[in-house]
């Protein structure tokens, strides 16, 4: 263990530097706090000026109940879901099967492909911003949830890939031997040796992919306009320009949009750190 | 028959697999690219028909002021990134205590990192703000002039910068966390019990342990920091009067808002390039430390 360990048998100095962690964690996370607090407040105390002082009346359920019957916030919620949900699972049946070939067949230009697929996920995205969605317009497909669909399928399969290649890569080689003497096919290797060790994998990738792809906001205002296709990112920047006065409102959305995420990676914690520094520290 | 046939299938089944993947990839992601360099050459609107113009964007685009203000932003954003890696690493050395409730406390210091970027930016502006914000009410509490950080060109872009780092040194710290897990406890009790303390443990001990970790670190500030976008559009939109605008979002802004998508690429042609000298360099390091296991 690296630093030393506090010991356990010195409680005061335990409880320095659990105060110490406490401050510095209330720092950290003091921006957040401070629009939570904006969005319990009631309307009256926003119009008076009041931001930073404790709630007089506690306004959550009103201020939430709003940002879903006042705004359109439940049309981009429903929007995103739209849009993540099918990006998260294509994306991993196309990595499972790239990535398994990458890892386990020798092939001339495997390296390429690999380092192809890997470079251009680290692309920034605006690069490809132009054809990209000079491509969506000519195929009709602006301002649809397909276009969101297909190019966040499409990008986030490079770092998916990488992920994959390298996790497929750590399994043990003596299954892959035993696969090839009982004469199995590619198709059965992946079905009956690689897929039931994928679950971990598997669960990484789906709360990154997620996360990514539920966040996105670049290609959410370049290939989205109208409110029926809008998700929530773009949506909730959408609100601040109209709501410009009543803050709480605004505040309770943004936490509303943070929701899902903040979720997600509280329930799965261990495997979107395993996902994230695997893929990033292993690659 | 039947068994040529499935012999057949058999070998180019790998082929089929990663077909679909990299089809899509390969269009949708790599060909933009270069479609991108492409008309990087022409006069587009990004209706009517492309006018080859050869060099054309590029000539203008030397002589473009708002090209110079980008590029130094993409320059500060580039510079104060690489703040993330050692204070991803300070807060990581912070919390990596096995006491009950660390878990929980590690993970709240992680919750920036799923925030979208667009909330980050809009938290951000809250605390910015010089009637209501945070930070006017601290700088009041010690009985100074609220500064209005967004509103002038000469702090704007640090400003942004500073809520860019939030998630990125969340980031980092996940990555140090990771590499502090994995030190070799053997090196470490022997350099205990060679005396080794603090700094002198710290820096010939545990750094260089931490050399691959840390590259990773390094690598990702990188491309984050050239990939910001999102918070410049919510927190200032590129102003005030430009003022903080960066390749990425001039590119956007040329391009969407003034209709010239050729000018428009020629600057996403010059972030691609850096970026491609990057990719490259990152990429051949990799490959390097992967043979050398």
């Amino acid at each position: 263990m690296y630093p030393r360990p506090i010991p356990e048998e010195s409680p005061r100095a335990r409880l320095f530097y659990m105060a110490g962690v406490a401050l510095v964690l209330l720092l950290w996370l003091l921006p957040l706090c401070a629009v939570m607090l904006t969005s319990i407040k009631s309307t009256e105390e926003i119009m008076a000026g009041a931001y930073w002082t404790w709630p007089q009346r506690f306004s959550l359920i009103d201020n939430y109940t709003a940002v879903f019957t006042q705004t359109a916030m439940a049309r981009f919620f429903l929007n995103s879901l739209i849009i993540t949900v099918p990006s998260v699972i294509l994306v991993l049946i196309l990595s499972t099967l790239t990535g398994f070939v990458l890892a386990r067949y020798r092939f001339p230009g495997n390296w390429l492909v690999f380092a192809l697929f890997v470079g251009g996920n680290f692309l920034p995205a605006q690069i490809m911003m132009i054809p990209v969605r000079d491509l969506m317009v000519s195929l009709g497909l602006y301002d649809t949830f397909w276009a969101l669909i297909i190019f966040h399928t499409a990008f986030q399969t490079g770092f998916a890939t990488l992920f994959m290649r390298n996790f497929i890569s750590a399994l043990p080689d003596e299954l892959f031997q035993a696969a090839r003497a009982e004469g199995a096919s590619p198709a059965q290797t992946l079905i009956h040796v690689v897929a039931p060790l994928m679950r971990p994998a598997l669960a990484a990738l789906a709360i990154l992919t997620f996360t990514f792809v539920w966040n996105d906001y670049f290609w959410a205002v370049v290939l989205t306009q109208s409110d029926t296709v809008k998700p929530v990112t773009a949506g909730l920047n959408n609100l601040r320009g109209e709501w410009t006065s009543a803050w709480n409102i605004v505040a309770a959305a943004t936490i509303v949009v943070a929701i899902p995420p903040v979720t997600m990676f509280f329930l799965m914690q261990r495997h979107f750190i395993a996902g994230l520094t695997m893929g990033a520290v292993k690659g | 028959m039947t068994s040529v046939w499935r012999r057949q299938l058999r070998r180019i089944s790998p082929f089929l697999f990663i077909l679909p993947g990299a089809l899509l990839f390969g269009t949708v992601i790599l060909l933009a690219c270069v479609e991108t360099v492409y008309i990087s050459f022409h006069d587009w609107d990004g209706m009517g028909a492309m006018r080859w113009i050869g060099f054309g964007n590029y000539a203008e685009l030397i002589a473009d002021p708002q090209f110079y203000v980008s590029l130094k932003n993409n320059l500060i954003w580039l510079a104060l990134f690489m703040l993330a890696p050692p204070l991803g690493l300070a807060l990581a050395l912070l919390v990596n205590q096995q006491i009950a409730g660390m878990r929980i406390v590690k993970s709240l210091f992680f919750m920036p990192l799923v925030l979208a970027s667009v909330t980050v930016g809009l938290v951000f502006g809250w605390v910015y703000d010089p009637n209501f914000g945070l930070l006017a009410l601290i700088v009041q509490a010690f009985g100074g002039e609220p500064p209005a950080l967004l509103s002038d060109e000469n702090t704007v872009t640090y400003a942004i910068v500073l809520a860019g780092l939030w998630p990125q040194v969340a980031f980092c710290m996940v990555l140090f966390l990771a590499g502090l897990n994995n030190l070799s406890s053997d090196l470490i009790g022997a350099g205990r019990v060679d005396g080794a303390r603090g700094l002198a443990m710290f820096r010939h001990v545990v750094l260089p342990q931490l050399t691959q970790v840390s590259f990773i670190a390094l690598a990702v500030s990188v491309i984050g920091a050239l990939r910001s976008f999102d918070m410049i559009a919510v927190m200032t939109a590129g102003g005030p009067f430009g003022s903080s605008t960066v390749l990425a979002y001039q590119m956007y802004e040329q391009s969407i808002f003034s209709y010239r998508f050729g000018y428009g690429a020629a600057i996403a042609t010059v972030l691609f390039v850096i970026m491609a000298a990057f990719i490259t360099w990152y990429l051949l390091m990799m490959n390097r430390m992967e043979r050398r296991g």
